[in-house]
């Protein structure tokens, strides 16, 4: 079992990540720099949150043209699994392997707070372990996590089922209340809430852990 | 040559930081003024050879990186 | 500009002038002028606080280093240390709120990883004018999304802190940021420059003409005139500062800096000088090297920029080429800007000329220091006959919850990454906030924590409860308290009764720190807070750390839980003076704030502490602002449950649930855990009396005061986001 993780300059989550996936897989993972152009054979790609690039010109912008993004796109399109977390999810809007943007929260504020998310589907490589429509509770934290998309495209990402995860009431005027989204082949997930920081009840949550453990089975089987 | 790339979300997209400052301006009794929507500038010196060639490269860097035409409307002036 | 005017525009005055012209032995240049300013100013050198600082209690055997150095050091057992301190950023932030705290953070981040310290925890504490006044929206909401904007960039979680309002800030916000770092005993780096010849090396953001002259700004009092500096305020690059510390740290793996230390307020300068003085050695700068932002930079310039982001380190020779490749890789500048000599001087060359060529000592040991003169302030006196018998109790406690410095500030912190790093323990709002070691069953506790209203009635008392209120409300999360730092924020010391108040504030904390074996490790003073001749309260801040050897406990602990028994450590509150209830209930000047007794204070402490420990109770909250009646409601929103309360004594009733009489806590323990409780208790000779107990959804005082979970949460959750919505 095979995990990558990518590390952009002003990546800060990489090692929440590193150790969720430690703790709860038990297995050690490696984090590349993102100026590497080639990402070793692997099971699984994350890309953890942060500030990459400062996010300065937009979330994600510079970071999704760095030379490891060609790589990591024609994985995405072999169908290699591909995590985006918080940043990692603007990243992979910005190289449009997931569609739409995220924008300024409605509040113009960064809003930080345990949330409560329903799962929509337990049939995914990252979501197994969970139960259809379960509740959980997970940490948000970001500026950017207002998700924008033309209405038509909206219309056929529910018609095809790839919203993965919604906010159980408004927090950032993402349409629909989409926390999270597949693309078409539902190999990548693209998600706001950080499940990496929900691995401890001591913490908070451990809402998380299912993800992780839904990752790990699939990557079993 | 100086270029300037001035990008704003699309008229369709809501502008939170827009609307923002028109009701800051609303409290300030400015009631004249309405549809405000926010944007920015990017400046920059370009070399080439004729204007036709600037506004080239400079669309081309537009669309691959300085806007998000997902969510983004932008133009290009060249002097 | 004659001669009286640029040392005048440098706020040197005329004995400083004649100190300076006396000790050069010649006429300074523009560019010495401008490096004796910022050293000698109240900001750098501190003249007017340095002859009473000396009097803090600093010393205990976890302490690794005290005061002097860019921060604190204590240690914390299994050869790990932390490092922290607390430094004040009020006047760039009333400048420009977002830049002036977002600088704030970063500079006091800096003071901690430049020891070798990853930083693990933030706090803040901020202090505002009236909620009402035209300022404070603008300035709340500017300082917060600064202090979000560069903390959460950075990817330090912000777990803890303070805010409040009171018209004497109206004029001077206040903003104190704590950063608290980890590191282990034998990465631990300090400032003293060594071995002649050795390289000086410039390493991070490039250099540009911000905030010349911030030092001295921060230094003079502010008139109308001063919002117009706008120019002067640095601008905070997050992304540069995350860099720049993983490129540090990964460095400090390697064997191969002597000294290192942020460039702060007065950069080059101030950072050049401290390090040579420390090394008692000289130092030489060669500005043709300096990476800058801008072209055509003067020396003068360089030596005066802020810009933020920067350090200077000693590196061993033989080491140059691996550093370099380290800051490169992580896109960090990174050049050999001067040397260390034995000449004593700071020496600073640029196109061929020597700028400035002063003995080191000049700008340290002879600068300035001031004795100033002290003088109590007029005591105010008590207005007699107040209207308690009035008062409805249900109206007083809701108007007390959705009072300012009571109200919640979820508004605040709910813009605060809190959950990064994945350790943070307990929710927002508690007494301190709590982070966990990684990788061990240890965690940090920190808290910070002043009542400027009993600090101005009455400085030494109030310096007092500020120490004793920040090792309460460690215990109370079930920590031990190990030292603390302190931003002692007051206004111009030139006035006697000012300068009298600050000494009794050192007195104050020397002597509670002492009792409480509380030591100080690391701090700073801001003077100068005012506005027209309006001083601002006194506010000594004081920033707390304990420690959690096992986190177990706390599991089971936090919450107050259903049949919960209800008790008050301590005495019965019998008196209102300088209570929050006076403030905002009766509205009368607040004179006599209340007296710690450091020996019940320690006594109450140790066994609530084992309570929490033995995993006893359920909850435990420090009875503050507003006395038990606030801290039980404020106990019940967090736990989201009612209660049953019987006062007995009812002639004294406003007192038993309004007094802010000190040492005291409220508890919540299981029945069948009560007898434990019990033993302990009586066996340490501690007061304690039954309250009743946790139950239903409102809260029922006497059958006869009744207030539903509701009321309480709408009326403490309400103001702040009214407020900013409005």
């Amino acid at each position: 079992m095979e995990i990558s993780i990518i590390r952009f300059p002003g990546t800060n989550c990489e090692v929440d990540t590193y150790n969720a996936v430690k703790k709860v897989l038990g297995t050690t993972s490696t984090i590349l720099s993102c100026k590497d152009t080639v990402i070793p054979r692997s099971d699984l790609i994350i890309i953890p949150g942060g500030f990459s690039y400062g996010d300065y010109l937009r979330s994600g912008a510079i970071a999704a043209r760095e030379p490891i993004m060609s790589d990591l796109i024609k994985k995405a399109k072999n169908g290699v699994n591909i995590l985006g977390i918080c940043n990692g999810f603007q990243i992979l809007t910005e190289c449009n392997l997931l569609p739409g943007a995220l924008l300024k929260n409605s509040t113009l504020k960064f809003i930080s707070k345990i949330t409560n998310i329903q799962i929509t589907r337990n049939d995914t490589f990252f979501s197994k372990d969970y139960d259809k429509n379960q509740s959980v509770k997970i940490p948000v934290a970001h500026h950017d996590g207002n998700y924008f998309v033309d209405q038509e495209t909206l219309r056929a990402i529910e018609e095809n089922d790839q919203v993965a995860m919604r906010y159980a009431e408004p927090i950032n005027g993402s349409l629909n209340n989409i926390a999270g989204l597949y693309n078409n082949s539902f190999n990548i997930l693209g998600m706001m809430p950080h499940p990496e920081r929900a691995i401890d009840n001591q913490t908070g949550s451990n809402d998380g852990i299912k993800l992780f453990q839904s990752m790990l089975k699939s990557m079993s089987l | 040559m100086k270029a300037r790339v001035f990008i704003r979300l699309k008229s369709e997209v809501l502008d939170p930081q827009g609307q923002a400052i028109e009701s800051a301006l609303k409290n300030l009794n400015e009631n004249n003024i309405k549809n405000i929507r926010q944007g920015k500038l990017i400046e920059m010196d370009i070399e080439a050879k004729n204007v036709e060639e600037a506004k080239k490269s400079i669309e081309n860097i537009t669309v691959k990186l300085l806007a998000n035409t997902v969510i983004e409307d932008y133009k290009i002036e060249i002097e | 500009m004659s001669d009286k005017d640029i040392y005048q525009s440098h706020g040197i005055n005329e004995d400083e002038k004649k100190l300076l012209l006396e000790s050069l032995g010649r006429e300074p240049t523009v560019t010495e002028i401008g490096i004796f300013s910022v050293m000698w100013s109240e900001h750098c050198s501190y003249k007017s606080s340095r002859y009473w600082l000396k009097e803090l209690h600093t010393t205990g055997k976890q302490v690794i280093q005290g005061p002097g150095e860019n921060a604190g050091v204590i240690d914390i057992g299994d050869n790990q240390a932390i490092i922290f301190k607390m430094e004040s950023h009020n006047h760039p932030s009333f400048i420009e709120p977002y830049q002036g705290a977002a600088t704030g953070v970063g500079g006091i981040m800096r003071d901690v990883f430049t020891m070798g310290a990853r930083p693990i925890a933030l706090l803040n504490s901020l202090r505002f004018g009236e909620i009402n006044h035209p300022k404070t929206k603008y300035l709340l909401s500017g300082v917060v999304s600064g202090i979000g904007g560069y903390g959460n960039c950075v990817g330090i979680p912000t777990i803890s802190g303070e805010t409040g309002f009171d018209s004497s800030y109206n004029g001077n916000n206040l903003v104190n940021a704590m950063c608290v770092g980890l590191t282990t005993h034998d990465k631990i780096f300090y400032s003293k420059a060594s071995g002649i010849g050795n390289p000086v090396v410039y390493v991070g953001a490039r250099t540009g003409r911000d905030g010349i002259h911030g030092a001295t700004m921060a230094s003079g009092e502010f008139d109308d005139e001063s919002e117009k500096n706008r120019p002067t305020v640095q601008v905070g690059d997050p992304y540069a500062e995350k860099l720049l510390l993983e490129a540090c740290l990964e460095l400090m793996q390697e064997d191969a800096i002597v000294s290192i230390q942020d460039m702060g307020a007065a950069g080059l300068t101030s950072s050049s000088v401290e390090m040579a003085d420390k090394g008692q050695v000289g130092i030489e700068l060669n500005l043709d090297r300096i990476p800058t932002r801008q072209k055509n930079m003067t020396a003068y310039e360089m030596m005066l920029s802020e810009s933020q982001e920067r350090m200077l380190m000693v590196l061993r020779p033989e080491k140059t080429q691996i550093a370099k490749e380290v800051f490169l890789k992580w896109g960090v500048d990174f050049e050999i800007v001067g040397k260390i000599t034995n000449t004593n001087n700071l020496v600073v060359k640029h196109n061929n000329r020597v700028e400035a060529n002063i003995p080191i000592t000049y700008l340290t040991d002879s600068a300035p220091i001031y004795k100033r003169d002290i003088s109590p302030r007029k005591k105010k006196s008590k207005p007699s006959a107040s209207m308690k018998h009035d008062i409805n109790i249900k109206d007083a406690t809701l108007k007390l919850l959705n009072s300012p410095n009571i109200c919640s500030k979820k508004w605040i912190w709910e813009q605060y990454d809190r959950s990064i790093m994945a350790n943070t323990l307990n929710p927002a709002g508690d007494d301190a906030g709590i982070v966990r070691i990684e990788g061990t069953k240890k965690a940090i506790a920190i808290s910070s924590d002043v009542n400027p209203r009993y600090c101005t009635a009455e400085a030494k008392k109030g310096a007092i409860q500020a120490v004793a209120e920040c090792w309460r409300n460690i215990i109370s999360m079930g920590a031990e308290p190990l030292a603390i730092t302190n931003c002692l924020n007051f206004g111009n010391p030139e006035k006697p009764e000012i300068m009298y108040d600050f000494v009794k504030t050192i007195q104050g904390i020397t002597q509670a720190s002492k009792e409480l074996n509380f030591p100080v490790v690391s701090g700073n003073v801001s003077l100068y807070n005012e506005t027209n001749g309006m001083a601002i309260n006194n506010t000594p801040t004081i920033g707390g750390v304990g420690l959690i050897n096992d986190i177990t406990f706390l599991e089971k602990f936090g919450y107050a839980m259903d049949n919960d028994q209800v008790y008050l450590i301590g005495n019965k509150g019998e008196n209102l003076n300088c209570s929050t209830f006076e403030e905002i209930i009766l509205g009368t000047i607040t004179v006599d704030p209340p007296d710690v007794d450091l020996q019940i204070e320690k006594m109450n402490g140790i066994a609530i502490k084992k309570l929490i420990n033995n995993q006893i109770l359920s909850s435990c909250h420090d009875i503050s602002d507003g006395g038990l009646m606030i801290s039980l409601c404020e106990l019940l929103i967090k736990s989201n449950i009612g209660a049953n309360i019987k006062i007995t004594n009812n002639s004294k009733i406003l007192e038993q649930l309004f007094a802010e009489e000190q040492s005291r806590y409220i508890i919540s323990v299981p029945s069948n855990k009560q007898d434990k409780m019990f033993e302990i208790l009586d066996n340490a000779s501690i007061q304690y009396q039954s309250l009743g107990n946790i139950t239903g959804n409102q809260l029922k005082v006497n059958d006869k005061i009744v207030i539903s979970l509701s009321e309480l949460i709408e009326a403490f959750e309400n103001l702040i986001p009214e407020l900013m919505a409005s």
